[in-house]
């Protein structure tokens, strides 16, 4: 089993089109990773799926880059 | 027409017989079909288990992977045409002309696969699946919107929605718009991706398929006595259209003029046109007078022709009434045996076929003509293109509703 961050970081390539390697933990969806708001909406709902939770909307206003991504989901799965 | 001369200087297609317009209109020339049994869902249900749908299709490379996974398949077939008609056409957008071009590219049902794949989503899983992309991703005049942020197309933006006749009213309409000073140039067709579980099924509630299971490639076969129905076809047609005088400076390739649009209502009946056909004769007529011509220069007609019992007699009985002594001499045929029904799309794909036959001086045929119906009287091009003069070509469209329209090009005189 891949670690949360690599797992992460490979269903925010997915879903934003990106390669894997330029998913930088610091990365930024909106200002790095070309996202814009419903690419965002749908990446948190892609997180969910993946790791079969559901993360609340105002949970989800805030994660806005991969590092707070992994950080949510290692909190609230671990 | 009205106002300024416009003129078709590009053209795209995604269709059941090629991935673009060149490959579609040798096998159209050729008279090859392109229905083939339904694979992409369980049919056995169905009445009806076969469709001319569109084979190997994929948006990349002209859409990235990401973008093209936000639209529904018949937005992609419409990009991909549009597309092509934009590179075809060779014009280039500039700072200065970039408000003066459009879009008019419409769909008859629109994303239906989308609205029936959300529909399962929010009955299994509630509310919060719903993909954010749902409605920016299904609705008809997303095509539109996409290629004028992909272009930055500035000028009118456009999705006219009229059933099986909304591809003629987009090229109609947008000429129009060009004729009277709207816009200079204008991306102008119909997309259609209506072969989906529901989908299907509603047409074939309708009653208004072929049920020829065992025989998909003989099945759409217009004015044949043995007709029963239409088959369902998806894919998408664009062409560009600009005002003659820009074309002309900047050196355009000249297609064809298109010279007159008519359009009308039935006020008969849902489904169903008058037997004589009044509707479809009236949008005919109005498209010959729009052009100021003689009928008599009407060489070649592209049916609306779906292989319906009542709509093929009352188009021939229509095309009778307005070309008179004239209707012996041109040429009436329906694509639409070979790729079918493509719904919204099909006044699209066909005018591009009405251009290319004036282009290419042949007219294309309609396959399956076997025997002639009682009442079905005149030279339909069965089976085999014919090559002949063609100075001007009419294409018809009729749509449920009683929704009609006609767009009658030239070459270029």
């Amino acid at each position: 089993m891949s670690s949360i961050e690599e797992r992460v970081k490979k269903i925010v390539a997915e879903q934003l089109g990106v390669k894997e390697d330029e998913v930088q933990t610091e990365a930024s969806f909106v200002e790095d990773l070309g996202a814009d708001s419903l690419d965002t909406v749908e990446l948190v709902m892609a997180l969910e799926e993946e790791f079969e939770t559901e993360i609340p909307d105002e949970e989800a206003e805030k994660i806005t880059t991969v590092k707070l991504a992994i950080d949510y989901i290692t909190e609230n799965l671990a | 027409m009205i106002g300024r001369r416009v003129v078709v200087t590009g053209l795209g297609m995604v269709s059941p017989l090629g991935l673009d317009v060149d490959t579609t209109w040798s096998n159209i020339v050729a008279g090859k079909s392109g229905a083939a049994p339904i694979e992409a869902f369980d049919v056995s249900a169905y009445s009806t288990r076969f469709s001319a749908s569109v084979k190997n299709f994929s948006a990349t490379p002209y859409l990235s992977e990401k973008d093209a996974r936000k639209m529904d398949i018949f937005v992609q077939f419409g990009m991909v045409a549009g597309i092509q008609a934009m590179e075809d056409s060779g014009l280039e957008v500039t700072e200065h002309n970039a408000p003066r071009i459009g879009c008019a590219i419409g769909s008859g049902i629109g994303g239906i696969g989308q609205i029936e794949k959300n529909s399962e989503i929010v009955a299994k899983f509630g509310p919060r699946k719903i993909s954010p992309f749902f409605v920016p991703g299904s609705i008809i005049n997303m095509i539109s919107g996409n290629l004028s942020v992909k272009f930055n197309l500035q000028g009118p933006n456009l999705a006219v929605v009229t059933a099986c006749t909304s591809g003629t009213h987009n090229i109609g309409l947008g000429a129009r718009l060009i004729a009277l000073g709207d816009a200079d140039a204008m991306l102008v067709g119909g997309a259609e991706m209506a072969t989906t579980p529901v989908g299907l099924g509603g047409f074939a509630a309708a009653r208004a398929l072929s049920t020829r299971n065992d025989d998909p490639a003989g099945a759409s076969r217009p004015w044949d006595r043995d007709r029963d129905g239409f088959v369902l076809g998806d894919g998408a047609g664009v062409m560009m259209l600009e005002e003659y005088e820009s074309a002309k400076a900047r050196g355009a390739r000249i297609y064809a003029e298109l010279v007159g649009f008519g359009m009308s209502g039935d006020a008969y009946h849902m489904t169903l046109p008058p037997e004589d056909g009044r509707g479809a004769a009236t949008a005919m007529r109005n498209a010959i007078n729009d052009s100021g011509l003689n009928p008599d220069v009407v060489d070649y007609i592209n049916a609306h022709g779906t292989s319906t019992v009542a709509g093929d007699l009352a188009e021939s009985r229509a095309i009778e009434t307005v070309l008179g002594d004239a209707a012996s001499g041109v040429a009436v045929s329906s694509t639409k045996s070979m790729i079918g029904h493509l719904l919204g799309a099909a006044g699209a794909v066909e005018a591009i076929f009405s251009v290319l036959a004036i282009r290419d001086q042949v007219a294309p045929p309609t396959i399956n003509l076997d025997n002639p119906d009682e009442g079905c009287n005149l030279n339909y091009v069965p089976n085999t293109a014919q090559e002949r003069r063609i100075r001007c070509a009419l294409s018809n469209s009729f749509g449920f509703g009683g929704t009609n329209g006609s767009l009658l090009f030239s070459e270029l005189g």
